[in-house]
């Protein structure tokens, strides 16, 4: 057992209703098939100021303890307002993905950013901005490798409605064609 | 270990549903509830749950109605819970005190939010751990419990109902917003291998049957009403039979009995996780969600070379009073992080021969960490403390 | 109807002790209770099966009495006690015993949604017009103008029609008649018991030692005779001008409705509905 232990702090950020709980859960379900520990944690209801919402998974292969994400590794964020809010909390060595469909300006960071329309991609290759967020969840994953990517496709379709899992599963696919091109 | 058998699958839950989820395991065949955040998860899982089995779920006009449906029907022979909130929690107090007075058997959840009053409906908090044990009127023992992951809430959710049928009384189990919403993996058991109390019936013919017999043993067998047995039950001070008194021979040893089955069982009834402490200079003592980031805490300080452990309390009350002297006497501080103005550390204080005074000389070394806002309380947080006190 | 002897009756009494009872002389409680057991014993229902819960107040010290399955609960929580005893065992008979202060003060948010649910339960609310254990505190059904202990310049407030309140919220069995008409209430109470559905029999009764003392009623054959008087049939107070109404009230069956399902019963068709699937898919 020389496998190296790793911990990763994951928050989604946005607005509520853009689903960024159930992408929370997902990625959760997906690392529990995967036989890692995690937590997901959420924010319920308005924050004291605006309305951002938020999802927090911390995965690891090793026993951790508290709940809640701390310094991120990963902040996805689909709205201006989250990515201020907790863009200072990102590690230098973390990674930002941002929605430019919202978030217009981005504060100087050493963290490697991700720059793209997610919700305008949803919009455009699936007709509905629905599956935004399990196309960024698909990105997410694809980029970071911190679940595999059978397990995220195995979580998505244990964990909706059977109406929605195809859509779904196409949000994947493109999310992760989407990461092959922006991987840096 | 445990063995293959006795663990089934690793799923990913909710702490709301652990708790629901255990109950059933433990025979929760009645449930009666009103909605409140953080715990309506519980109801909603009961309301599906329950009928699939013929058990019965309702939902009632009011936290009163709820604890009081839920002893009516215990009294007719159903395991029951319900579960609520701060502000339910409140109206709920007079029905948990007649559960302890009539030693009815129940289960009340509390997932505590922000208060006082509406407070922060979608925060934690800790600020009712004082209330669980001094909420209803009348001094009268108290059997509380607190876990601290989706896992635990699950053992703990079974343990909290078969305290309650073994001991004959309200057993109050605490949760809080973020332990009752946040999801983590665990392992379901094989529901054959899990230990449940079973209500004992009586084999006595009715004439020689005493409710409230004066030299119980625990668990005791126990009838229900419609089983042939025509016990009355009252709130009201009571004979072994049940009948009202006011006769103070009669009334003291109601009391007392009250008071012992608790006090006389502690080794029985609490639970303490002790981690990291065989060497400790420095223990926390936390419980619930807190005890996640005391955990973290002591992690952070080892690595930094401070020798930090913690100690936490999964029964709050009755308050394990021996066993932390015990394993508290020797440090060198104690640092006492929580969710609220400072009540588990009012109880180390009082067991660590404190004053009231937190300026006197003997208080120094018991340090609280508290926080009130809706914000969990950090590992960063307590260890930061930790370099402040050392 | 069948008489039933004397000593049938006593065998629903609880005789190791429990009397005398608490009730002041010229109560109208034991009168009720007289009635309960009677309409009880005439049905045949097994002591056993009969469960009696009260609340807190005169009335509800009624339950110590009988000897059957009995709680006395929490001041107006009588009927959400009962609910859940229903709930569980559907086959017991649940028979509740409140008062006007318990039942509709307190206990008025349970009385009106356990009518609405239509639960199986025989609720006899007897109301004196008056909080009798605390001293003789205004109830919701003092009437205007009355004194009390807490209306010593005359009630003001405005009165609940019991019966009214049950039947707008959804009771199926309700029925009015006072302690003086003893044979009345055994009826009204049978038919309750027998009825599937929420029933309530108000049972207007005499508290000679402190409503009627607070209020110049006069002793207990005055207020009895009073109430033999003025608690009328109601095709009889139809008849009456609006003038001579006053200070009379009605007796009779108000409300009866077979059709409404009942609580239990639906309930038990929703576990049923769920089982049919599963066995299904076990085959």
């Amino acid at each position: 057992m020389s496998k190296e232990t790793f911990k990763w702090e994951i928050r989604l950020s946005g607005s509520g209703g853009q689903g960024l709980i159930t992408a929370g859960i997902i990625l959760a379900r997906a690392a529990v098939l995967d036989k890692l520990l995690v937590t997901q944690t959420q924010s319920y209801g308005p924050e004291s100021r605006g309305g951002y919402s938020r999802a927090d998974v911390i995965i690891s292969n090793k026993e951790f303890y508290y709940p809640e994400a701390v310094n991120f590794d990963v902040l996805l964020s689909l709205t201006q307002d989250a990515c201020e809010a907790y863009a200072k909390n990102l590690k230098d060595s973390g990674i930002l993905i941002a929605d430019t469909t919202n978030v217009k300006n981005i504060v100087p960071m050493n963290a490697k950013i991700y720059e793209l329309p997610l919700t305008e991609i949803a919009m455009e290759k699936l007709g509905t901005i629905l599956p935004t967020n399990i196309l960024s969840l698909a990105f997410l994953v694809k980029i970071t490798g911190v679940v595999s990517e059978s397990s995220l496709k195995k979580a998505v379709s244990d964990s909706l409605k059977p109406q929605f899992k195809n859509l779904n599963l196409k949000a994947i696919k493109i999310g992760f064609e989407l990461a092959n091109r922006y991987k840096k | 270990m445990q063995s293959n058998k006795s663990k089934l699958k690793t799923v990913l839950m909710q702490g709301n549903e652990a708790i629901a989820r255990g109950a059933l395991a433990a025979g929760l065949d009645f449930f009666a509830g009103y909605p409140i955040t953080p715990s309506t998860e519980i109801a909603e899982i009961c309301s599906v749950e329950l009928p699939k089995f013929g058990g019965k779920f309702l939902q009632m006009e009011d936290e009163i109605a709820s604890i009081s449906a839920i002893i009516g029907a215990s009294l007719a022979g159903a395991k029951t819970m319900t579960a609520t909130s701060g502000p339910g929690y409140s109206l709920m107090t007079e029905g948990i005190g007649f559960a302890k007075m009539t030693e009815t058997p129940c289960v009340v959840v509390n997932v505590m939010r922000g208060g006082p009053s509406t407070g922060l409906p979608t925060k934690p908090s800790q600020a009712d751990i004082m209330q669980a044990k001094w909420g209803n009127h009348g001094d009268a023992p108290a059997i509380v419990l607190y876990p601290n992951s989706v896992s635990e809430s699950y053992e703990l959710s079974i343990r909290a109902m078969n305290l309650a049928e073994k001991y004959r009384t309200c057993v109050v189990l605490l949760s809080d917003e973020v332990l009752g919403h946040m999801r983590e993996p665990i392992e379901l058991p094989n529901l054959a291998n899990v230990k449940i109390v079973k209500r004992i019936t009586p084999t006595k013919p009715p004439e020689w049957y005493q409710h409230y017999p004066d030299n119980p043993k625990y668990p005791m067998p126990k009838a229900s009403f419609g089983e042939g047995y025509r016990f009355h039950v009252t709130g009201l001070s009571h004979d072994s039979k049940g009948f009202p008194t006011n006769r103070a021979d009669e009334t003291a040893v109601l009391m007392s009995r009250l008071r012992n089955k608790i006090l006389h069982h502690i080794d029985d009834i609490v639970q303490l996780e002790s981690f990291q402490m065989e060497d400790a200079k420095v223990a926390i003592f936390a419980a619930g969600i807190t005890s996640r980031a005391a955990k973290e805490a002591v992690m952070i300080a080892r690595k930094n070379g401070v020798k930090v452990g913690m100690l936490r309390p999964l029964t709050i009350w009755p308050f394990p009073d021996a066993a932390v002297r015990k394993l508290l006497e020797d440090q060198e501080t104690i640092i006492i992080p929580e969710l609220n103005e400072g009540q588990l550390s009012r109880e180390i204080k009082r067991v660590m021969g404190c004053s009231w005074n937190s300026e006197s000389k003997t208080c120094k070394y018991i340090v609280q960490l508290n926080k009130t806002n809706g914000q969990l309380i950090t590992p960063e947080e307590i260890f930061n403390l930790i370099k402040e006190v050392i | 109807m069948q008489k039933i002897p004397q000593r049938q009756i006593h065998k629903y009494l609880r005789h190791d002790k429990k009397f005398p009872h608490v009730w002041c002389p010229g109560c109208s409680n034991g009168i009720v209770l007289g009635a309960t057991i009677r309409a009880i014993a005439e049905l045949g229902f097994e002591r056993d099966n009969v469960a009696m819960v009260s609340g807190i107040g005169c009335s509800s010290r009624m339950p110590v009495y009988a000897d059957f399955n009995t709680l006395h609960s929490l001041h107006g929580r009588a009927i959400a006690y009962a609910t859940g005893i229903k709930m569980y065992k559907p086959e017991m008979e649940v028979v509740v015993i409140t008062g006007d202060g318990d039942g509709t003060a307190i206990g008025g948010n349970h009385f009106i949604h356990a009518a609405r649910r239509n639960i199986d339960l025989t609720v006899i609310l007897i109301n004196n017009y008056i909080y009798g254990m605390t001293g003789g505190q205004y109830s919701p059904t003092t009437p205007h103008g009355d004194n009390s202990t807490t209306t010593q310049y005359g009630n003001i407030d405005p009165t609940f029609d019991i019966c009214k309140l049950a039947i707008g919220a959804g009771a199926t069995f309700v029925a009015r008649t006072s302690a003086y008409h003893v044979d009345e209430s055994k009826s009204f109470i049978m038919q309750a018991l027998k009825h599937k559905g929420f029933s309530l029999v108000e049972i207007i009764s005499a508290c000679p030692v402190i409503y009627g003392k607070l209020n110049k009623k006069g002793d207990a054959p005055a207020m009895m005779k009073s109430m033999k008087e003025n608690i009328i049939p109601v095709k009889q107070y139809e008849k009456l001008s609006q003038e001579d109404r006053i200070n009379k009230q009605t007796r009779g069956i108000l409300f009866h409705d077979t059709e409404k399902k009942e609580y239990t019963a639906a309930y038990q068709e929703l576990i049923d509905s769920l089982k049919k699937p599963e066995e299904e898919s076990n085959e």
